[in-house]
């Protein structure tokens, strides 16, 4: 019975060769075999979101792809987002900006989700944002600054500068 | 939450594919988008000893002309059905019902073949395929076979493929000329599974403002995609219009015979099969109008 393979793939730009066994999960490879734990587990049966990498530049429920199927392929996880001198990327800063995240398990899955989004449709309807991240479930934020941050995210990289919601909130208040 | 031990092939062609089928049987899986079946897998609700992944077969990802009409291969994905110029501009409805299924992330990897072999009863795509007479080619170690989708879906998880046959292409043919079409679901929250889900069609003469056509087929009240005749029937030759929907909509509710469960009554679906029958009706009757 086969039951391990040599996996060799391309993770935020890095190449890995690792064996790993047949059933072991995309997401268990990322955090256990390669250290990557920003990307996070939280149902393991592909509802919540919190797995979500970027598959050769599509959004991915990692926790429901087998390691073996990313032999040969090309991901992003949210350690990819930020600079390599740390510098947090333009979604990163905006979910700062807006209060985005509480405890931050959902947040890398979001920040995915999120980056896929903005480079598909640069200037979307809140409904279309809304669609988007109905596949990233929050427990603690409501959701209403989630939706801030990514608005705020592509107003950014659409080359605007405008104050967060929540600076204008707190600024009437 | 883990898979239990397997064995694991990823065949470059189909006909390896098909040979690790025929070795295997029952006791082999494929694996395609993976949506449905590896979260049954991590919870060990599916244990096959063979797993059979298809993602890496060649040329499977195609969506091509069939006769005029459109013809999907084993790997194609999901999202393609909202994207693909070839199915936009002639098979808009497949589109439609898609845009129901689950989220951004399950349409990137979830394969059109993979929904018509998993065979949930509460699937849109199955539904779609019995709707528009889609044709299913299976591969196995005599050859080819076809499958019309009324024929395909048998029961719950359970489609007319044999253990050692692969579902390669979902055909659709041209659709009729005159049929306008909506998809309709309600589900619990954005993403879920479809309580209830229905495929509308209806063709008029508008000269003589009458029905000339009616197509009604439902998932979520059944172990199958249910297509209510009697509804259908009951439509052709009634002028269009509130009064006639209405009517056929009684005629679903009845003929319908869902399940209860966790997230819905026998009586809820029943009424949630009527309300879609006239609201889908009125929909597709408004694209005509436009």
């Amino acid at each position: 019975m086969a039951t391990t393979r040599s996996v060799t793939l391309r993770v935020n730009g890095l190449e890995y060769e690792h064996s790993v066994e047949v059933r072991k999960t995309l997401v268990d490879f990322l955090r256990e075999d390669l250290g990557l734990v920003g990307t996070h587990v939280g149902c393991e049966h592909g509802v919540c979101g919190a797995c979500t990498i970027l598959f050769n530049g599509e959004t991915a429920r990692s926790c429901i792809m087998l390691a073996v199927q990313a032999d040969g392929a090309e991901l992003m996880t949210v350690e990819g987002l930020a600079s390599p001198e740390g510098k947090l990327d333009v979604i990163q800063e905006s979910f700062r900006d807006e209060h985005g995240l509480q405890c931050g398990f959902c947040t890398p899955g979001f920040l995915m989700t999120t980056y896929e989004l903005l480079h598909t449709i640069p200037d979307p309807t809140i409904d279309e944002i809304k669609d988007w991240l109905s596949g990233n479930i929050c427990r603690c934020t409501g959701y209403k600054d989630i939706l801030e941050s990514v608005q705020l995210a592509a107003a950014r990289l659409r080359g605007e500068d405008p104050l967060p919601t929540s600076q204008r909130e707190h600024d009437a208040s | 939450m883990k898979p239990a031990r397997f064995d694991y092939y990823d065949p470059r062609t189909l006909a390896e594919a098909v040979a690790i089928r025929q070795e295997h049987g029952d006791e082999s899986t494929v694996l395609a988008g993976g949506q449905s079946l590896m979260p049954m897998m991590n919870m060990r609700l599916a244990r096959p000893v063979v797993v059979v992944d298809v993602n890496r077969v060649a040329d499977s990802a195609y969506v091509r002309d069939w006769n005029g009409g459109v013809a999907i291969g084993m790997t194609t994905r999901q999202r393609m059905l909202m994207q693909h110029p070839l199915l936009t501009a002639r098979v808009p409805l497949l589109g439609e019902a898609a845009q129901y299924i689950g989220h951004p992330q399950i349409r990137s990897r979830g394969t059109v073949c993979g929904s018509l072999a998993h065979a949930d009863p509460a699937a849109e795509l199955p539904t779609v395929a019995v709707a528009l007479d889609a044709q299913l080619v299976a591969a196995g170690p005599h050859g080819q076979r076809l499958i019309a989708a009324a024929d395909f879906f048998v029961d719950v998880y359970t489609t007319s493929l044999k253990p050692d046959e692969v579902l390669t292409e979902v055909r659709f043919p041209v659709l009729p000329a005159d049929m306008v079409w909506s998809f309709l679901e309600v589900s619990r929250r954005h993403g879920d599974f479809a309580m209830v889900g229905a495929v509308t069609g209806i063709a008029v003469d508008q000269a003589r403002n009458v029905i000339t056509g009616a197509r009604l087929v439902f998932c979520g009240v059944g172990a199958t995609p249910r297509r209510v005749v009697e509804a259908e029937n009951a439509l052709l030759g009634q002028a269009p219009g509130e009064a006639a929907f209405a009517a056929a909509a009684a005629l679903v509710s009845q003929g319908v015979d869902p399940h209860n469960d966790l997230h819905a009554s026998v009586a809820y679906r029943r009424s949630v099969a009527g309300t879609l029958t006239k609201r889908g009706l009125a929909q597709a009757l408004a694209t005509l109008a436009a």
